[in-house]
């Protein structure tokens, strides 16, 4: 009897104990909710630090050599005696391998995107699927070893391609990007609702014509998201154009020559260790800066389609 | 029935049968595009392999050191480097990677700047890898002082890492049932146990497919490590504050090398390459499947 009410006092104790408790001020909690915020921003950090450096060295190379060098000489040779800055040899083989990269990527990534959402068997593109994304697990060292080493030689059986040219890196390029396009249409396209298609088909459309005149347009602005985040992607893709494309900037638009693109200069400067406040340092993050720059704005455009297309059905 | 339906009517010929074979024959181009891709991949494992399997199989390609000749030596700093890349990748970016993920999805309040720290995330997912290098000259060959050294590049592979993990982790975190919660909170359970003892164990499946699909990426990653200042050749297993290589660079190094043979290097090194990221996306798919059986 007496150990009863002993027991009911502690009871009563701790019960109090725990109500004037709240679970937000547990010190633990909070310790834990300070370190979560931290990890969340490391990559504000990184964020910032991109900018900041890229932006500092950019800026020292600017006191070096004039904007206007930059943006409105027509030839890019830092590494020559007689030293010329201007970006556009550059941008040119960027945009050019870029261009044959998304005619590849944008055809093939759309048919398998169609394909599997609107004709597949659920098992057979359950499979079909992954092996598809498959191609961008790739490593790009890969895809530039193929470029060279397969495509090149292939190509020249037809086409009086130099060793090294933008076609081949291109093409190779593009078949990267195949499911950065495909997976994002692909996921555009299924979430165009049933009852468009049904509305479609019982005013006698074939399949082929409500996919092409309702199911594709109610998807576009995915499909164009897909497809800006692809150039992007090209634009920033490094090794199988270092590998394949060649290291001789210059402006053309016959992809059968040899060019340079930005991200291949960068990487041709890294290897060379160059000394800090060197100016082949300063190029490296000058080119760096143009290149963050054009990525930046694809992905925020990128961004703001696809978020168009899901505040319709959402 | 549809020639009954074209006498009625002299405007419209519905003409079933020819729409119709126009849609078979799209359906089939359709296919054809996916295929090609899929021809493409199968052309270009097939190349790699009818290139450098003899050279993968020579007895000492994955135990030795590498040689000036060719069909000598092996890829074991390459090796190295590569597998202690990924492992400080692991023990760098997944803690940070998931941390951030709990955070944004369970304790962030709607405010201004949880939402700049989303844009933020999916800005950097879109980051060249090349630029990522950039980062990690300045950062830390220089302002930290690690000179271009193995703790650089993996650091900076972390950085380009943690984009993907944060954004698949968040998935994987926001797919746990919110009744797991409630129930929970309903015990007077705090948040972090909550978190820790429900949430993170239904959500580890996603997470994990995440990290291997983002560590495969960050082991095939070249361009970084070139600007970080990685070396084409190495004669030891790099230690962490020393200079290093990867399996990659040494693809690129055998690539760029003239003489005749190193092409068959570049291939087998490939192989090992392959290899490692097959076996990775393997486990990230058995994983995958069988949880998804269980849910």
């Amino acid at each position: 009897m007496v150990q009863k009410t002993n027991y009911q006092d502690e009871f009563e104790r701790e019960h109090r104990q725990s109500l004037y408790k709240s679970p937000s001020d547990d010190i633990q909690d909070k310790i834990v909710e300070v370190i979560l915020f931290s990890c969340g921003l490391v990559s504000v950090l990184t964020t910032i630090g991109i900018i900041v450096i890229i932006f500092q060295v950019t800026w020292e190379f600017f006191q070096k050599v004039p904007v206007n060098k930059f943006l409105f000489d027509t030839q890019w040779t830092p590494l020559f005696a007689d030293q010329h800055f201007g970006i556009w040899p550059l941008v040119n083989g960027t945009l050019l391998t870029t261009a044959i990269a998304m005619l590849v990527a944008v055809p093939l990534g759309l048919c398998s995107a169609i394909y599997l959402s609107e004709y597949a068997q659920p098992k057979v593109a359950a499979i079909l699927r992954p092996a598809v994304e498959l191609l961008a697990g790739i490593p790009t060292v890969v895809n530039g070893y193929f470029a060279l080493l397969f495509l090149t030689p292939l190509l020249r059986n037809v086409l009086p391609l130099e060793i090294f040219n933008a076609l081949s890196a291109g093409v190779m390029m593009g078949v990267m990007i195949i499911p950065t396009v495909g997976s994002i249409s692909l996921d555009a396209i299924s979430s165009v609702p049933r009852s468009l298609r049904e509305g479609a088909y019982g005013l006698g459309l074939t399949k082929l014509e409500a996919l092409l005149r309702i199911v594709l347009p109610a998807a576009l602005s995915g499909i164009i998201a897909s497809i800006i985040l692809g150039i992007s992607r090209a634009v920033g893709e490094t090794m199988t154009v270092l590998i394949a494309a060649g290291q001789q900037p210059k402006l053309t638009v016959n992809p059968m020559e040899s060019i340079e693109t930005m991200t291949a200069y960068m990487a041709q400067i890294s290897g060379g260790d160059s000394p800090r406040n060197s100016i082949n340092y300063d190029t490296l993050y000058a080119v760096g800066a143009v290149l963050f720059l054009i990525t930046l704005a694809l992905n925020i455009f990128s961004h703001w389609f696809a978020n168009r297309f899901k505040e319709k059905y959402e | 029935m549809a020639t009954a339906f074209s006498d009625d009517s002299q405007e419209f010929t519905p003409n079933i049968e020819r729409r119709e074979s126009i849609g078979k024959i799209f359906e089939y181009i359709f296919l054809l595009g996916l295929l090609l891709g899929l021809f493409i991949l199968a052309l270009l494992l097939f190349d790699i392999g009818k290139d450098g399997l003899a050279r993968f199989l020579t007895p000492g390609f994955l135990t030795e050191t590498p040689s000036r000749f060719p069909d000598k030596g092996g890829i074991l700093p390459a090796i190295v480097s590569s597998v202690s890349l990924g492992v400080i990748v692991i023990l760098v970016a997944v803690p940070i990677g998931v941390g951030a993920a709990l955070y944004l999805e369970e304790y962030a309040p709607k405010a201004w700047w949880t939402d700049i720290i989303e844009i933020n995330i999916s800005n950097l997912a879109g980051v060249p890898s090349i630029v990522y290098g950039l980062l990690g000259l300045g950062v830390f060959n220089y302002l930290l002082g690690f000179g271009p050294a193995l703790i650089s590049g993996a650091l900076t592979l972390s950085l380009l890492s943690l984009p993907v993990i944060i954004v698949t982790s968040r998935e994987a975190i926001r797919s746990v049932p919110d009744s797991l919660r409630h129930a929970s909170y309903g015990l007077g359970i705090t948040k972090w146990q909550t978190v820790s003892n429900h949430v993170l164990p239904y959500a580890i499946p996603g997470i994990l497919t995440g990290v291997i699909i983002s560590v495969s990426r960050a082991i095939g990653d070249a361009a970084s490590l070139i600007v970080v200042g990685a070396v084409s050749f190495l004669t030891f297993n790099p230690g962490l504050f020393q200079r290093f290589m990867a399996l990659p660079i040494q693809i690129y190094s055998y690539i760029t090398r003239p003489e005749p043979g190193f092409s068959n290097a570049a291939a087998a090194t490939i192989i090992a390459l392959l290899a490692v990221i097959l076996v990775l996306n393997g486990i990230a798919i058995y994983i995958r499947q069988r949880f998804s059986a269980i849910h």
